[in-house]
């Protein structure tokens, strides 16, 4: 065979490669030289992948003789990033390390046997005193450690002072009740819609705050395991609670995403949005100043987290130069680096609150002091089939408003789905 | 000559000459598409169904046997959820076929009638058809917006400037009838290729047939009743048959339109889900189901076309 044929051979072999995997870009030797340490993300816009940078800049200063290769692809919530993770996994050529989000979500990995055990590692980087108690025990599977979590987020309520003000609404609220009350008042006042709501999983952000507003923190994590009992008078009344609230919101909130909700909230269509803190970057983006923030009512005395974090899968390349990425993740070093830029808090304790703008100080205080309770949604206490079950029975809910059936759907994914306990 | 040489040379012939015989040759032509097919299509679909019929639910691979348990689960358990997404596929099948038949059908009749600027039209009609789904379901997220009164935005905000309030619509955030308006963008965008069917079903009508009938007497309305519509019948079969198969098999417009919400889940947006949690059986049982749907429309239709063809053949 000539050349020629042999080199077309190879682009098409490429181009049918290519369409499922992304193989063929780049260096052709199969992984590079054996110092890369292939770190695989979605974080490719915006604060996250200026986040990532810095992580990488201490990377390369602490970990000398190691190479970062960035293997981010674009996607929200990794949902693209996902499926290629996947194949690779399947064929056994998993990266040196990768991006999930902290908690249950991970447990499918563990399952598998697709991740190493790390509780060794934690305690010889000092990682298990550095992070708190609460969050540790929702990181332990069987009382091992897989994961580092590289960054804290909170769910909080957001609100638009000068709608709030119109309203005559001046102080926060304490209880759900108030909050509707508040609601009603915001209508009164010429706002038809006064709480921003997008579709399903930023409905479920909202019912989980409710939840936890009416169970309490300990009730609230124990909701999500395997052997949880949904049936009870109290979750009942939670529900309906919720539907109250879900009564206040847009009408379209099955077509839009967070964002186009926190629009409504800065154009002053809405008084309230239910939101990771997230949002701060982007109220900051659209200038928008005239924003306050508080619990979700009912739930101060917790703190309702979300984090990401990285894994050492089995079979990695380059175990040694994953490992020092994993530690340079759980540094004070690593960890000022990244959040500083992505705009949430350090999974530490000992971070400086003069590194941080005056949103993320209050946060780090907060989150010393409260109860660190996970979230469904966000893979800290669900697993991904019981979330994706959860929220198709909320988008369900948003049609019919038929709270026994969303209570059944809730109970039947978390037993079928949820983790043990 | 002994007779195991003779045997030998009548053995060497007859697989010389079977080597040459004409349907070998034939059969060594379709090799290799055969086996292209063999593999990509055919051992991929058994093996789909094999995965549907396990109980691999997670990453881990499957551990048994569970037969037709996932197909049960979807239609038993589930919340109801792969129901709805059967009705709600259902519904924008049926609105979309009806909807890109008749507009198609119309505008092939009006340029049978020879109308002013054909060429110009035709292109028109077509154009849509050279867009993707994901680039007209944006635009169509933004003219189907529910908006109402001063947040109006698209088709809502036209309807309230010409005072037709009353008109005004949720579009495809109605919970009951939300899929039809889904419909909307598929028959903008796929009449223009139904009507290229029509036109070709139109044209391939010999003129000498139209004389003939005003020949008989025959009234316009008569002609075309009698003599070009029953001919249209195998065009006709073909724009619903393609059509139909498009509609079952939606994706990329939903994904584009509403993303991958419960409202206006479809059976290929649920795979998708499904595959997310890395449910492989649940996804695979609902891919086959969708794939058994699409089947029931296109062998009769196979069928129907083979005979036809072998009618004319003799």
């Amino acid at each position: 065979m000539s050349i020629i044929h042999k080199k077309l051979g190879a682009v098409f072999g490429c181009l049918a490669l290519t369409a499922t995997l992304g193989a063929c870009s780049g260096a052709e030797s199969g992984g590079g030289s054996s110092n890369d340490v292939e770190v695989f993300t979605w974080w490719t816009s915006g604060g996250e992948k200026a986040g990532l940078d810095g992580l990488s800049a201490v990377f390369a200063e602490e970990c000398s003789g190691h190479n970062f290769v960035n293997a981010a692809i674009a996607g929200g919530s990794g949902s693209n990033s996902k499926q290629v993770l996947a194949s690779r996994m399947q064929q056994n050529d998993p990266p040196s390390t990768f991006q999930t989000h902290a908690g249950a979500e991970g447990i499918d990995y563990v399952k598998a046997g697709q991740v190493q055990d790390l509780t060794a590692d934690y305690t010889s980087w000092g990682l298990d005193t550095a992070f708190p108690e609460g969050l540790i025990d929702s990181l332990k599977m069987d009382g091992k450690l897989y994961s580092v979590p590289v960054n804290i987020h909170r769910i909080m309520l957001w609100g638009n002072t000068k709608v709030l003000g119109a309203a005559g609404i001046t102080s926060a609220p304490k209880t759900i009740d108030e909050f509707i009350e508040n609601l009603g008042k915001l209508r009164a006042s010429g706002i038809e819609s006064p709480l921003a709501v997008g579709v399903d999983w930023t409905q479920t952000e909202i019912l989980e705050s409710v939840l936890l507003a009416q169970l309490g923190p300990e009730k609230f994590t124990a909701l999500w395991h395997k052997d949880a009992d949904w049936s009870s008078a109290e979750i009942t009344k939670a529900i309906e609670s919720y539907k109250k609230i879900l009564d206040y919101s847009n009408k379209d909130r099955d077509s839009l995403d967070w964002t186009d909700a926190e629009k409504r909230l800065v154009a002053g269509q809405a008084g309230y949005q239910v939101m990771g803190d997230w949002q701060v970057g982007e109220l900051e983006t659209s200038k928008f100043t005239d924003y306050n923030y508080q619990a979700f009512p009912g739930t101060e005395g917790s703190y309702q987290w979300l984090a990401d974090a990285f894994v050492l899968p089995t079979g990695a390349k380059n175990v040694e130069g994953a490992k020092c990425w994993l530690k340079t993740v759980g540094s004070a070093e690593g960890q000022k680096e990244f959040n500083t830029k992505k705009g949430s808090i350090p999974a530490r304790l000992d971070a400086n609150p003069a590194d941080y703008p005056e949103y993320q100080q209050r946060q780090i205080a907060e989150f010393k002091e409260l109860t660190q309770v996970p979230s469904c949604i966000h893979g800290s206490a669900c697993s991904l089939a019981q979330g994706s079950a959860i929220n198709s029975a909320i988008g369900k809910f948003s049609i019919d408003g038929d709270i026994a059936s969303l209570q059944a759907a809730l109970g039947a994914a978390t037993s079928e789905h949820g983790t043990n306990a | 000559m002994t007779p195991g040489y003779q045997n030998g040379s009548l053995v060497m012939t007859t697989l010389k000459r079977r080597l040459q015989s004409r349907p070998f040759q034939g059969f060594l032509l379709l090799l290799p598409s055969l086996l292209v097919l063999g593999v990509f299509v055919y051992l991929l679909l058994a093996r789909t169904l094999m995965v549907a019929m396990s109980d691999q639910h997670t990453a881990l691979p499957a551990t048994q046997f569970v037969g037709l348990d996932n197909f049960i689960a979807l239609f038993t358990a589930d919340n109801g959820r792969f129901l709805h997404s059967a009705r709600n596929l259902g519904l924008f099948v049926l609105v979309f076929i009806g909807g890109a038949m008749l507009m198609g059908f119309l505008w092939a009749l009006m340029f049978d009638r020879g109308v002013k600027g054909e060429s110009f039209f035709r292109s028109v009609y077509i154009f849509p058809i050279a867009i993707s789904f994901i680039a007209s379901g944006v635009v169509w997220r933004w003219l189907l917006n529910s908006s109402k009164g001063d947040e109006a935005g698209g088709l809502n905000q036209i309807l309230g400037a010409l005072n037709l309030e009353f008109l005004q619509s949720d579009w495809f955030l109605d919970p009951e009838w939300g899929m039809a308006a889904m419909a909307i963008p598929a028959i903008w965008q796929m009449s223009g290729y139904v009507m290229a069917l029509f036109l070709a079903g139109f044209r391939g009508v010999p003129p000498e047939l139209r004389e003939a009938a005003y020949m008989d007497g025959a009234t316009t309305g008569q002609m075309y009743r009698h003599i070009i519509f029953p001919q249209l019948t195998p065009a006709a079969l073909s724009a619903l048959i393609i059509v139909g198969q498009i509609g079952a098999k939606v994706f990329d417009l939903i994904m584009s339109m509403t993303g991958t919400g419960y409202i206006s889940e479809v059976p290929a947006v649920y795979v998708w889900n499904a595959l997310l949690t890395s449910d492989y059986a649940k996804a695979a049982a609902i891919a086959s189901l969708l794939l058994l749907a699409v089947a029931l429309v296109i062998v009769p239709y196979l069928i129907f076309t083979t005979r036809r063809e072998s009618e004319v053949a003799e």
